[in-house]
Order: structure tokens, then C-alpha cells, then sequence
């Protein structure tokens, strides 16, 4: 929210290139809206990893179905900050929940989040969790122990029924949330596609591009958070479950790739009129975000990378290194990507004419500070929601090493 | 049946958020906050409650008959008073203690009249730099009748860009009336007494058909040469070819 | 308790709640009036039903003397700053060389033009340019909270009230038309001077135009300069493929103009 002119438009003016209608010389949607599509997409991954487990019954990835859980909670919690903060009038927020218009995509945002929040994440949380709650709140001390009844909503039935009821609401809550998280982040490449205004948004390819992007990071997210956890416990890797989790990596970037490859040769086949723009676009303004970052290192080299931890059959620790390294560069690559979509759709002039440019700021609710905040706090959560709920489920035996 | 603790526990939860968001959106929240109608008539009402500044042409007639008739009949007709003299209802309100302003500097008339080729051809184009410099513009032109002292003998006085093509095409050298027969009229009442255009090909072929006059002109078979069609329809007089 | 119980304690509590619930729908449908005029009201009798409001542009007549824009800032308030507007003129340029040069003269009107080479230039003009006021609007279909909305005259309006500055209708907006006004903190553009044009005046582009290039009417009207504009010229409209139905209708716009 600022009271005053931004103070360096005039600078901007002297970056333009070519022409622009006057009013676009400020870029209005900011580092803020990368981020929030980049932790929904988060959610929406690592809640489809989990629902692998659940629905699909893959039992290999089960040691890291509660932190794929713990991980959707934790950014879902995030997620709606870097939309407060960039509004322009944050205390009228609550209009969208109150009196949504209802020809809006964005208007969703309310209904789907709260929905997907309380209606999935939190029940499927509960319900996964409930029969240890109920141990904990036994076994610990206060205070906790009332933190967990509370937790437990003062349930005390942990009979074989009641847990095969529990178990069995997990599953259906997983069946219903697969399409809820496609609509959690399918609803945000929705808000973009549907802009018939802007050329590099509009395309009927965008919602399912964000939400396979969504699936990559959010896996190889997971991924990382399950080597440096069980690292930080002193446990052992299950080395069965990294792999099956590495090749699904694998399997939904290949799907990922060939998506958005599909929409770049559609483009350049098609030659629309803004095709003259957008490749200026690519290759002055966006040549090292797009294809050194997203293309190359965000997918291409992990790509390699999984591809050579596969059919090498490498020692363990050299798949562990792998695994690792190509997690980060995802995050590294969907986060350029998200970028490259939302910052980078902003930066042609829709007279099809003239390029723009953004600058980001350090301080300020829109600024730098502000976003490192946003992105480091779903971990601190993660952080405290880990040991609150730990992974091992109670009378579990300790995990084999692989 | 039995309903297994979890599944109350949960209704009972869910219970209390849906009383909740009813409460709220029932009882402590006004019913007008919810309609479209309330909020948009309310916005028309801010709209139309704005001040207005700009008085309008037809407020300043009551008043300042005389300027208004004297405009109605020349070239600034339908040029309205506010364009030049500025924002003036709070003068149409009260008129003794508030004046508007009146332009006397001569940058201000340029903003308008200074020679840019993407100016409409036909409208009066002057170089600021060299047309009766240092001179306010009306000591020549009266405002409100701003026909100027003299006649324009040049046409370049309303033909500006075409002038100023031609002055570097290969027929620099040729005034505009070897080709363009401009009757006195014309520069009184432009638009209804139009000068004319050469209607055959013999007359580009006074000087460019085979012959001896002109012998710098180059010259082309005026028989074989373009088909049916009149010589401007393919060259442009006025930069024959594009480059000298 | 079992299933019995739990239904009939549910159904008992439900049925006084549902009736409270009736009762408010009632209360909130008979509630929408609209109360009395502020000072500044309409021409007596205004009905806006009776109106469909558009504007038309001779861009022949254009002269780029850039009045309008700046009438538009004194009139309507409109944040100074070269970056903020709600009308403005462009100047084209189109070469033989096929490339077509333009420039905003409203964002510096009193500096240097690029000149023109004249060897160079096929066809030079201005087109002023403003919110289209559509009839079928982007801007409205995706505003999260329906703070914009279109009048029953066709006017494209900002509820500055409700809008909670998301920037969507930005974005949405094909024409550039739309900015963010950092007074407010709400997105804002040309109202067609609404205030204005109620009482029976012209918006303040249209009084200062110096050669009558902009022509603003009422097209339910039977005798209005508009609709004379739109007998007389061949109209185009700006990106008419995006089907927004512009009503600002354009006569002798060129081919290179987006």
C-alpha cells in the first residue's frame, strides 16, 4: 500500500524501449504475485505426492506422506499473505469472501482457499493424525498435553474401528482433494490464461502448465525437505522411497517440459501478430531468466541429472547428491518460471510496440525484504509444526535403512 | 448406528464455523453492504457530485456577446473559449472576483499552430523560430478573429509539410502554381473553393515527354509509357520517386 | 448419542435458525434504495435509461495540441505525473521503409517531437486515445468485487469505495486506458467527466478540442453529432478481435494504429 507516487517511474521512462501506452510504465503486478502462485504450487505438488500413498498406493513414498502434509499446511498458511500486502486497500480484503463478483476468476480465491483449507488440508491433517494426538495428549506433560487434546478435538477412541474409520476418511478426503488442489492452483493459471488482453498470459494451455509446474516443485520440494529432515534426525535415508520419489520427479518434468515446449512451438508456428513482440520480449528482457534459468538449469539439467541417477544404477550417496542438487534447481526453475509468467507478461506494451522494465524494490511492503520474509516463514511453520507432529506414527518401528 | 466421536467431534466444529459465517453475514453485517444497486447508485451520486471546471462555451455567450459573436464568424469558430483562456466556471460563478486567464505570451499559440508534419494538411503551420519573431502573436492576429494581416501569398503558410517536401525533391525550383491553379477564394474559404490537380498526361509532358523543352527533366514516351493512367497516379509530384 | 438423537437435537435447532435466516433475506431484498441527491445533481428529470452513452474521433481532424489531456488533468483531478492518464494522444509516424514510429506526446507535450525526415515519411497523423467505455468491458467482467461496473447510460464507472487496488481490471484492460492512482489507492480512468455529462455539458476533452475532433453523443439519441459522426464516416474501433465492443468510434483510422 503506498501513499505516494512510486519514485522511480521517471528512471523507468528512461528504460522504455520502442512505444508504450503511457499508463503501462508501471508494472502493477510485482514480485508479490510471483510468489504467491509459487506457494500455492507448492501446496498443490506436495498434496498430490501425498495423495500417491493414499489413493494410488504407492507404499514406497509412505515415509514421506506426513511431511508432504505437514509441508502443504505450512505454505498453505503463507499463501494468501502476498496478496494482503499487495492490495491496495488491504482492510477491504474481506470484500472478495463477503461479496465476491461472481464473473471474476479471481473472486474464487476465498471459496477455494477456505475450502481447500478446512475442507481438505486440516481434516485430512486431523484425521491422519487423530489416533497419536490422542496417545500424545496421554503420554505428555502439560502444557502440551493440552495442546494435543485440544488438537485431538478431545477425542479419546482409539479402538481398531475407530482407526480403520479414520483411515478410510483419509482416503476419501485424498480422492476428493486431488481435483480441489487442481482447482487451488489450476484457478491462478485460469486468472492469467483467460486475460484475452495479453498475449503471453491468454492461452488455453496456462492453467494446465501452472499445475504440472505446481507438481514438479512441489515433489521436488518434498524431496528436499525428506533428505534434510530425516539429515537433521540422524536417521537413516529409505533409500526405496527417495528413488520412487526421484522418478515421479522425473516422470511429471518430462510431462512439464513437453507441456511448455508444446506452447512454445504452438506460438512460433502459429505467428500470431504478437509473435514479433514476445520473441523481443524472450530474447532482450527475459534471454537469462527464460531460457538460462527456467529452460536449462530448471529443467533441462535436472532432467539429466534424474535420467543419470536412474540408469547408472550410482552408489547411494551419489544418488542422494544427485536427487539434491536437481530438487534445487527445480525450485531455482519454477520460481523463473513463475516469474518469467507473471513479471514477464508485464513487461511488453500491449500496443504490441515497445518493452518496459521492472524494478524491484529493496524495502517496502513490495520489496525484496518482504518476499525473503514470505518464503523463509512457511519453513519456520514447517519447522514447528515437525515437531509438534512428528512423522513417526506412534508404535511404529524405527525406519531400515535401505 | 453408532456415529463413530470423530465424525461428531467434526460436525460439531463445522456447526460452529457455519453459525459463524452466518451470523456474520446476516446479522452483523447490514443487508446494503451486499447490494450491487445501493453501491452503484452511491457512486454515481460521488461522480456526479465532483466539481466541474470547465464552464462550457455556451456559458461564456451570455456575457461576452460580442467576443462570441465576432468568433462565430472566423476561423476560430469552432474553437471553444476554455481551450485557450483555460478552466473558468469559478469565473462563470463569479464572474468580478475571479478572472481566467488570457494567453499573451507567444509560446502559447505554437502549442497549435508550430509546424509537425503529422498536423492535418490544410491547417495553418508557422515556424515559431521565424515567423515575426520576439512578437506577441496578437499584435498581427486577433484572437478571436485571427485572420492574418495579409493574405498568405505562400501557400506554405497552410501547406507546411507539403511545402517542405518539396523544397527537397527535384521539383524544388517550381512554384506550386506551375501544377495547382489556386483561385483568390481559396485562401479565404479553403475547403469549398479547392485549387485543381493536372487532368491529363500532356501536362507532365510539357516538360517530361520527348521534346526539347526542358532538357534536364528526364523524359519517357508519353505513347508506351503508364497505361491509361494520369501521371500522379503513380509518381508523387511533389517527391518525384522518393529521393532527389 | 446415536444417529437418532444426534438428527432430531440437529433438525429442532435448525428449524428457529432457518426462520431467523428467512426473515433477514427478506429484510435485505426490500432493502436497496437509493436516497437523495447530493449537491451536484443531474438536469432535472435526467433518466439514464434513456441514454447510451460514446464518443467519436476524427483523427483527420487531430492536430496533437495535446488540450485535451491536459483539460482532462485540471478537470478530473488526475495525479499530474507524466504516468498517469486518462486521455492521451499519439503520434504515428508510418515510413516507406514499412516501419511505423510512435510516440506519446502527451508525457512530454512541450519538449522536442522526433522529426520527421520527409523523404522518409509515407503518412503522418495523431490519434488521441481514452477508455472505450465497452460494452462489453474486460475490466468489469474480472473485478474480484464488482467495484467497476457500467451505468444504465454506458458509462464505465470506479466504485473508489470498494475497490481493494488487485490490479486485475488493469491488466484485463486490452487499450493501456487503465492506472493506479496512488491518492486513492484504487484503480481509476476516464468517467466520460460522468459529472459532467449528466448535466447536459460536454466532457472536458471534447469542450477544449480546438478542431472539433472529438464528438461526443448519446447513440439512443435521434439527432445527435454522434450519431451524424457515425452516418457520415467509415468507423473502425480499436482491436474490435477482442470483442470488448468499444464505443469510442474512430473515422479514417489507419490500418497501423493498435
Amino acid at each position: 500500500m503506498i501513499a505516494q507516487v512510486p519514485p522511480n517511474l521517471a528512471e523507468l521512462l528512461g528504460q522504455v524501449i520502442g512505444y508504450i501506452y503511457p499508463n503501462e510504465i508501471e508494472i502493477h503486478w510485482s514480485i508479490l504475485i510471483v510468489v504467491y502462485p509459487y506457494l500455492t504450487g507448492l501446496v498443490a505438488g506436495a498434496f498430490i505426492l501425498a495423495s500417491l500413498v493414499k489413493v494410488f498406493s504407492v507404499k514406497e513414498v509412505q515415509p514421506t506422506y506426513r511431511l508432504a502434509l505437514l509441508t502443504a499446511l505450512s505454505f498453505l498458511l503463507v499463501a494468501p499473505f502476498p496478496l494482503l500486502l499487495h492490495l491496495g486497500h488491504m482492510e477491504r480484503s474481506f470484500e472478495i469472501f463477503l461479496a465476491p463478483h461472481l464473473s471474476s476468476a479471481m473472486a474464487m480465491f476465498g471459496f477455494v482457499y477456505a475450502w481447500y483449507l478446512m475442507g481438505i488440508l486440516l481434516l485430512e491433517i486431523w484425521f491422519e493424525y487423530r489416533h497419536d494426538l490422542v496417545v500424545w495428549g496421554r503420554e505428555h506433560k502439560p502444557p502440551l498435553r493440552w495442546v494435543y487434546r485440544a488438537l485431538s478435538l478431545f477425542s479419546t477412541d482409539i479402538s481398531e474401528r475407530a482407526v480403520a474409520f479414520d483411515r478410510k476418511a483419509v482416503r476419501t478426503i485424498t480422492i476428493v482433494g486431488i481435483p480441489s488442489a487442481f482447482l487451488l492452483h489450476g484457478y491462478v493459471g485460469f486468472i492469467f490464461g483467460s486475460i484475452k488482453a495479453n498475449p503471453w498470459w491468454s492461452s488455453v494451455l496456462m492453467p494446465i502448465v501452472f499445475l504440472m509446474s505446481a507438481i514438479v516443485s512441489g515433489i521436488a520440494l518434498v524431496l528436499f525437505l525428506y533428505m534434510v529432515v530425516t539429515s537433521l534426525r540422524n536417521e537413516p535415508l529409505d533409500m526405496k522411497c527417495l528413488d520412487r520419489v526421484a522418478s515421479y520427479l522425473f516422470y511429471a518434468v518430462v510431462v512439464d517440459f513437453s507441456l511448455e515446449a508444446l506452447d512454445f512451438i504452438h506460438r512460433l508456428y502459429q505467428s500470431e501478430e504478437s509473435v514479433k513482440i514476445l520473441a523481443q520480449l524472450i530474447s532482450v528482457k527475459l534471454f537469462t531468466n527464460l531460457v538460462i534459468l527456467q529452460v536449462l538449469l530448471g529443467m533441462l539439467v535436472p532432467l539429466a541429472v534424474l535420467v543419470a541417477a536412474r540408469t547408472r544404477r550410482a552408489n547411494p550417496d551419489l544418488r542422494k547428491l544427485l536427487y539434491f542438487t536437481s530438487a534445487i534447481l527445480i525450485q531455482l526453475g519454477i520460481f523463473s518460471t513463475r516469474w518469467n509468467v507473471v513479471i514477464g507478461g508485464q513487461l511488453f506494451s500491449k500496443s504490441f510496440r515497445g518493452l518496459m522494465a521492472y524494478k524491484m524494490e529493496m524495502t517496502g511492503l513490495e520489496g525484496l525484504v518482504t518476499t525473503l520474509g514470505l518464503l523463509i516463514a512457511p519453513f519456520v511453520i514447517l519447522l514447528v509444526l515437525v515437531r509438534l507432529l512428528p512423522a513417526k506414527r506412534v508404535g511404529e518401528a524405527p525406519v531400515h535403512p535401505a | 448406528m453408532k456415529l463413530p466421536e470423530q465424525v461428531t467431534r467434526i460436525v460439531a466444529v463445522l456447526a460452529l464455523i457455519v453459525a459463524l459465517v452466518l451470523l456474520v453475514r446476516f446479522v452483523l453485517i447490514p443487508p446494503a453492504y451486499f447490494s450491487t444497486t445501493v453501491h452503484e447508485s452511491a457512486t454515481v451520486r460521488r461522480e456526479v457530485a465532483r466539481p466541474v471546471n470547465f464552464a462550457g462555451a455556451v456559458a461564456c455567450q451570455d456575457c461576452h456577446a460580442e467576443e462570441w459573436d465576432r468568433k462565430a464568424q472566423g476561423y476560430h469558430k469552432g474553437l471553444a473559449c476554455e481551450a485557450c483562456h483555460g478552466p473558468s466556471a469559478r469565473h462563470a460563478e463569479d464572474p468580478m472576483s475571479v478572472k481566467p486567464f488570457a494567453p499573451r505570451d507567444r509560446k502559447f499559440c505554437p502549442v497549435c499552430h508550430a509546424y509537425d508534419a503529422a498536423r492535418p494538411t490544410g491547417f495553418p503551420q508557422i515556424n515559431p523560430e521565424s515567423h515575426n519573431p520576439l512578437k506577441p502573436c496578437i499584435t498581427c492576429h486577433n484572437p478571436h478573429d485571427p485572420v492574418p494581416p495579409e493574405t498568405p501569398k505562400e501557400c506554405a503558410a497552410c501547406h507546411a509539410q507539403i511545402a517542405r517536401t518539396v523544397a527537397l525533391s527535384a521539383h524544388a525550383l517550381l512554384p506550386c502554381a506551375t501544377c495547382h491553379t489556386a483561385s483568390k477564394e481559396h485562401r479565404i474559404a479553403p475547403r469549398s473553393a479547392l485549387p485543381s490537380k493536372p487532368q491529363t498526361r500532356e501536362f507532365c509532358g510539357q516538360c517530361h515527354a520527348g521534346g526539347t523543352a526542358n532538357p534536364d527533366a528526364p523524359k519517357v514516351e508519353l505513347a508506351s509509357h503508364g497505361g491509361g493512367y494520369l501521371c500522379w497516379q503513380c509518381h508523387y509530384p511533389h517527391l518525384p520517386e522518393g529521393r532527389p | 448419542m446415536n444417529k437418532r438423537e444426534f438428527l432430531k437435537k440437529g433438525a429442532i435447532a435448525f428449524i428457529p435458525a432457518a426462520a431467523v435466516l428467512q426473515a433477514l433475506i427478506r429484510q435485505a431484498e426490500a432493502g436497496a434504495t437509493s436516497g437523495a441527491g447530493a449537491a451536484g445533481s443531474p438536469t432535472p428529470g435526467y433518466e439514464p435509461r434513456d441514454h447510451w452513452y460514446g464518443m467519436g474521433i476524427e483523427v483527420e481532424k487531430c492536430i496533437g495540441c495535446n488540450r485535451c489531456a491536459e483539460a482532462c488533468k485540471v478537470e478530473n483531478d488526475v495525479p499530474p505525473e507524466p504516468f498517469f492518464f486518462r486521455t492521451w494522444v499519439e503520434r504515428y509516424t508510418v515510413k516507406q521503409s514499412g516501419e511505423t514510429e510512435v510516440e506519446c506526446i502527451s508525457v512530454n507535450p512541450r519538449g522536442e517531437r522526433k522529426t520527421q525526415d520527409e523523404r522518409e515519411a509515407l503518412r503522418s497523423f495523431f490519434v488521441p486515445k481514452l477508455c472505450n467505455h465497452c460494452a462489453h468491458a474486460p475490466c468489469v467482467q474480472v473485478c474480484p468485487v464488482g467495484a467497476t461496473f457500467t451505468t444504465a447510460d454506458g458509462v464505465v464507472l470506479v466504485d473508489s469505495t470498494r475497490c481493494i487496488g488487485c490490479r486485475y481490471c488493469i491488466q484485463a484492460c486490452p487499450y493501456g486506458a487503465r492506472f493506479f492512482n496512488h491518492h486513492t489507492n484504487t484503480a481509476d480512468k476516464c468517467t466520460f467527466c460522468y459529472h459532467r455529462v449528466v448535466k447536459g455539458l460536454l466532457p472536458a476533452c471534447v469542450e477544449v478540442c480546438p478542431t472539433q475532433a472529438r464528438v461526443f453523443g448519446d447513440l439512443r439519441s435521434k439527432a445527435s453529432r454522434l450519431v451524424r459522426f457515425q452516418r457520415m464516416n467509415k468507423i473502425n474501433v480499436l482491436k474490435p478481435a477482442l470483442n470488448t465492443e468499444p464505443k469510442v468510434y474512430y473515422a479514417q483510422l489507419d490500418g497501423e494504429v493498435r
